[in-house]
């Protein structure tokens, strides 16, 4: 191991240099220290959190590859009975929705917790405790929805659950589309908070000087993919609201006997089920990104072609989602628009890869096991995006529908575009988080057995399904053609396993006697390979100066300076755990920011939830309410002890002679930009609901249907006023308590929260007192889930502005020291916008009818 | 080399033209919708349909056309260059120029994708 020579002890100066020296690490480790025995759980720093985000979310991919090897089993011979027809369905459902929900998304969110501290040189991401929530969230919702198997329990409709399939007992009994349901919706909790953490942590934890210009690829893949969350996840929480209170209520949203109609699941899965495959697809390429110039020696080309490429995917991927719907009979000049998206999007996809093979090309090129991967991966991929133009088009599509070629397709398109680049990084970054390398020998023997495998498994998929292989059946006649290439593909998938396998043990496998690896193991350029070997908890030793894009080659003296804390931060003499905010364009840092420590209350939260979710799903009501109220208690009792601390002074030395505010409220603190994100991704699922409002609108030649009346003008107007009023408070409270008034401020927030609690309930009693009842007609079932949505949203409000009430009394919410106000009033602009929409919907469209 | 006249470009620049392309597939794909969702004359031309969607497409390629001349004009008088990797303000300007030249070309492209069914499908079957 290379430390030694590295980190020099004799550097020349002063011994009393070398004591500061240590005594800054020894804080830093303390203060960084993970907790030991039982306690370790309670750990919520990246290193921790991310690995075990990380592990959890391959147990489920293997988990998930058992399931389709049982599917290929089931298929290998004609008319096999392996498995029942029942359980085959379970089965390939549960394959589908684990490798998408439990694996695919989620190792994103994994590997940005573990990567992108390192890579943007900040000590953690802004709120560590919100990502060990989504981690806690991630991992009960995963093994109730995967455990649900085991009881024969698990949902058989399709990971796309289309109703009335699933919505309707007589077709699919028992609980299968509850725990589909309720547990993934749990499961997108998760999903959403880390996108807030990573697009906040992108935009503000950047080192001081990391322009928008310098910041690596995997940053601007990391920050578009998040964002693409926040406007595709939404729509589907909003679809399993509305499913949901038709399994559970019998609110007719998908039946059409009531005037509802199925295709608006499809519409709304299909919005946050497109961009998913994007969503899984960037983040893998963003890893390439991060890999070829290390190999290639050479900085990327064509960098700005890159953020085209990534921006531009992230916008297009959303024009693309009825692409899944070509054979619903949707009207030709739709499917056009639909079809001329997917094509679009062949543009800025094929650029990212013509830039691979640019740098590839232009470089000197080190061959290793991560580039064998990477370049699997770019064949994999073209042969899947090939295919994908084809099915693109609608009459190629109208043949090739629900056959197995587009399971071929969507195969390759995964496993080219995010199995095989996702190995790649775990071959190139375990040195990072193991200290020691993958074995090379069996790298190549698992890459070989999995192309090999891979092709043999899934190529023949486009044959058989141009024969007329319909896809999830159960099984097949003799005779038709398909036997071979059934047999085929099931000798390939156990190839394709067997090289998984590998990879597991050599992963696995004790390491205690190899040696370290190098730091710095492939001689890479970006910030993450700072890091020592074996890791240190404190992320960074000192917040670098970055003034390039590949500081470890183009910054002299770069890792020495870093390793003797001639950066930022290099103490921690408070012993708090601190990290830098910068500004978005240039990164200049405005606020050396306290993250919060160690706690056991963001496990407690997350099982909590988990509970609302579970008692929910078999009906236990009455302990579903009293699950809801501890869980919203575990949370007040989070924030009222782990937030918008006040610091003990006001500013403090960072080092190299500047002074930064410890605390800062509005737009340039990370707590409002976090409010700012929640609410874009709450205000996407609200939009769906009225989405879905208007879908009718559209099918229906009279909505509402003629002898049924609406919520009237008065009370929502009344409603409107009301909570336009506690908006108004809200706002007000902010400036006057800014401006020292506390007692005229408490009395604003005292007033907004009887406001608004008035207004939701004015809001709630208007479809109440007008009789409209949710189980006759899709109109009444929409007009109540918008009101419902509305009033939930102003109680919640109202409860923020309580608690502001009570901070002000305690002391925590001053004139000075004032986010919590300062974020609540943000909440309440997105709460006024809620109320508008809400009224001129349900009480204004109407009339324009 | 900053000029007074020039916008100070940053990330919501940057997605202007995405941002009209979404728009402009949003408000195609509703005027198509409210025509033909409930449609019980499958074979009736829709030609005010078709008119609309040229009109909006039309709107949408000016728009981008726009951000694509800011964009592109101001990269140029930034100096040009492919190569934006100096740690300057001016070289993070360009690189958001030019970023903003692209995107604006893809979206261009984009747009007009969407717009060409309108030229070619005449009815709501």
């Amino acid at each position: 191991m290379s430390e030694a020579t590295q980190m020099p002890e004799d550097t020349g100066r002063p011994p009393d240099a070398e004591a500061v020296r240590r005594g800054q690490e020894e804080r830093l480790e303390k203060v960084w220290e993970t907790p030991k025995g039982w306690r370790y759980w309670s750990a919520v720093n990246n290193t921790e959190v991310g690995i075990w985000y990380t592990a959890t979310s391959f147990a489920f991919m293997l988990f998930a590859g058992v399931l389709g090897l049982m599917v290929r089993v089931q298929l290998a011979v004609p008319e096999n009975d392996f498995l029942t027809a029942t359980f085959y369905n379970q089965v390939f459902t549960l394959h589908g929705t684990v490798m998408m929900f439990l694996f695919a998304v989620p190792i994103f969110e994994a590997v940005a917790i573990v990567l992108l501290p390192q890579m943007l040189g900040a000590r953690d991401l802004p709120f560590p405790r919100l990502s060990a929530f989504g981690y806690w969230c991630f991992l009960i919702g995963g093994v109730f929805v995967s455990g649900s198997i085991f009881f024969g329990a698990a949902p058989e409709g399709g990971w796309f659950m289309y109703p009335p399939l699933t919505t309707q007992e007589r077709f699919t009994p028992g609980y299968g589309p509850d725990i589909w349901l309720l547990g993934l919706s749990f499961i997108e909790v998760a999903s959403i908070a880390a996108a807030v953490e990573l697009i906040v942590g992108t935009l503000k934890c950047r080192p001081p000087g990391m322009r928008l210009n310098l910041m690596p690829l995997y940053a601007w893949y990391v920050l578009v993919v998040a964002g693409m969350i926040l406007f595709a996840f939404p729509p589907l929480i909003a679809g399993d609201i509305l499913f949901e209170l038709e399994r559970l209520f019998h609110w007719p949203f998908f039946d059409p006997e009531r005037g509802g109609d199925p295709v608006l699941w499809q519409h709304l899965f299909w919005i946050f089920g497109h961009p998913e495959v994007y969503i899984v697809f960037l983040p893998a390429i963003a890893l390439v990104a991060m890999i070829v110039p290390t190999f290639a020696r050479r900085p990327l080309l064509g960098y700005s072609w890159i953020v085209l490429a990534a921006v531009g995917t992230g916008f297009l991927s959303f024009g693309l989602w009825a692409h899944h719907m070509f054979a619903t009979g949707l009207p030709a000049i739709s499917l056009g628009f639909f079809s001329a998206a997917s094509e679009a999007v062949a543009i800025p996809t094929g650029v990212q890869i013509f830039v691979f093979i640019a740098t590839l090309w232009t470089g000197r090129v080190v061959h290793s096991v991560p580039m064998l991967f990477v370049s699997g991966a770019l064949a994999v991929f073209v042969i899947g995006g090939l295919t994908g133009v084809m099915v693109a088009l609608a009459p190629f599509d109208w043949q090739a529908h629900d056959t197995y070629f587009v399971v071929a397709h969507l195969h390759y398109v995964l496993i080219g575009g995010m199995l095989f680049p996702l190995v790649a990084g775990v071959y190139y970054y375990w040195p990072l988080v193991g200290s020691r390398r993958l074995s090379d020998r069996l790298g190549r023997i698992a890459f070989w057995l999995m192309f090999v495998g891979f092709n043999l498994g899934f190529f023949p998929m486009h044959l058989s399904g141009l024969i007329g292989m319909p896809r999830r059946v159960w099984t097949y006649p003799a005779g038709l053609g398909l036997d071979l290439p059934n047999l085929l593909s099931t000798i390939g998938a156990f190839i394709f396993a067997t090289g998984i396998l590998i990879i597991v043990f050599d992963i696995l496998r004790p390491k205690g006697k190899q040696p370290y690896a190098e730091r710095n193991t492939w001689q890479a350029g970006t910030l993450e390979w700072l890091a020592e070997v074996p890791g240190k908890d404190w992320g960074v030793r000192s917040v670098p100066i970055v003034t390039t894009r590949y500081p470890l080659w183009e910054q002299p003296g770069f890792v020495e300076d870093y390793d003797q804390g001639r950066f930022y931060l290099a103490d921690a003499e408070e012993m708090k755990r601190e990290t830098m905010v910068t500004s978005v364009l240039d990164g200049e840092p405005v606020q050396c920011l306290r993250v919060p420590g160690n706690t056991f209350m963001t496990m407690f939260a997350a099982i909590l939830l988990g509970s609302v979710f579970i008692l929910a799903t078999f009906h236990f009501w009455y302990a579903t309410i009293v699950a809801m109220v501890a869980t919203t208690i575990s949370i007040l009792v989070w924030l009222w002890r782990g937030t918008a601390m006040i610091p003990e002074k006001p500013e403090k030395d960072v080092g190299l002679g500047l002074t930064l505010p410890l605390y800062m409220s509005g737009p340039k603190s990370v707590g409002w930009w976090a409010m700012f994100i929640t609410m874009v991704g709450d205000g996407t699922a609200f939009l769906s609901l009225v989405f879905a409002y208007f879908f009718y609108f559209t099918i229906h030649p009279e909505f509402p249907p003629a002898g049924v009346d609406g919520p009237g003008l008065f009370w929502p107007m009344v409603s409107l006023a009301l909570m336009l009023g506690a908006w108004a408070a809200a706002r007000i409270a902010l400036r006057v308590n800014r401006a020292g008034s506390v007692g005229i401020a408490r009395a604003l927030m005292a007033a907004g929260v009887a406001l608004a609690l008035a207004g939701g309930a004015a809001l709630v009693w208007a479809p109440f007192a007008a009789g409209l009842d949710p189980v006759v007609h899709v109109y009444q079932a929409t007009v109540w889930v918008i009101v419902i949505w509305t009033a939930a949203h102003v109680a919640v409000g109202a409860l923020m502005l309580a608690y502001c009430l009570a901070r002000s009394f305690a002391g925590k919410l001053t004139p000075v020291y004032d986010i919590d106000i300062s974020n609540v009033a943000l909440y309440w602009h997105f709460m006024a916008g809620t109320a508008l929409i809400t009224v001129a919907t349900i009480a204004l469209s109407p009339l324009a009818a | 080399m900053a000029q007074s006249r020039q916008t100070n470009d940053n990330l919501w620049t940057l997605i202007t033209a995405p941002t009209i392309w979404a728009l402009h597939f949003l408000a195609s794909y509703v005027v198509a919708a409210i025509h033909c969702a409930p449609n019980e004359d499958i074979f009736q031309p829709i030609a005010e349909t078709r008119i609309m969607v040229g009109v909006i497409t039309a709107i949408a390629l000016v728009l981008i056309g726009l951000v694509l001349w800011r964009s592109f004009g101001e990269w140029r008088r930034h100096g040009g260059g492919y190569r934006h990797n100096e740690d300057t303000d001016i070289d993070r300007e360009r690189f958001l120029e030019f970023s903003t030249v692209l995107l604006a070309a893809l979206s261009f492209v984009g747009v007009v994708f969407v717009g060409l069914p309108a030229l070619l499908v005449a009815d709501c079957r």
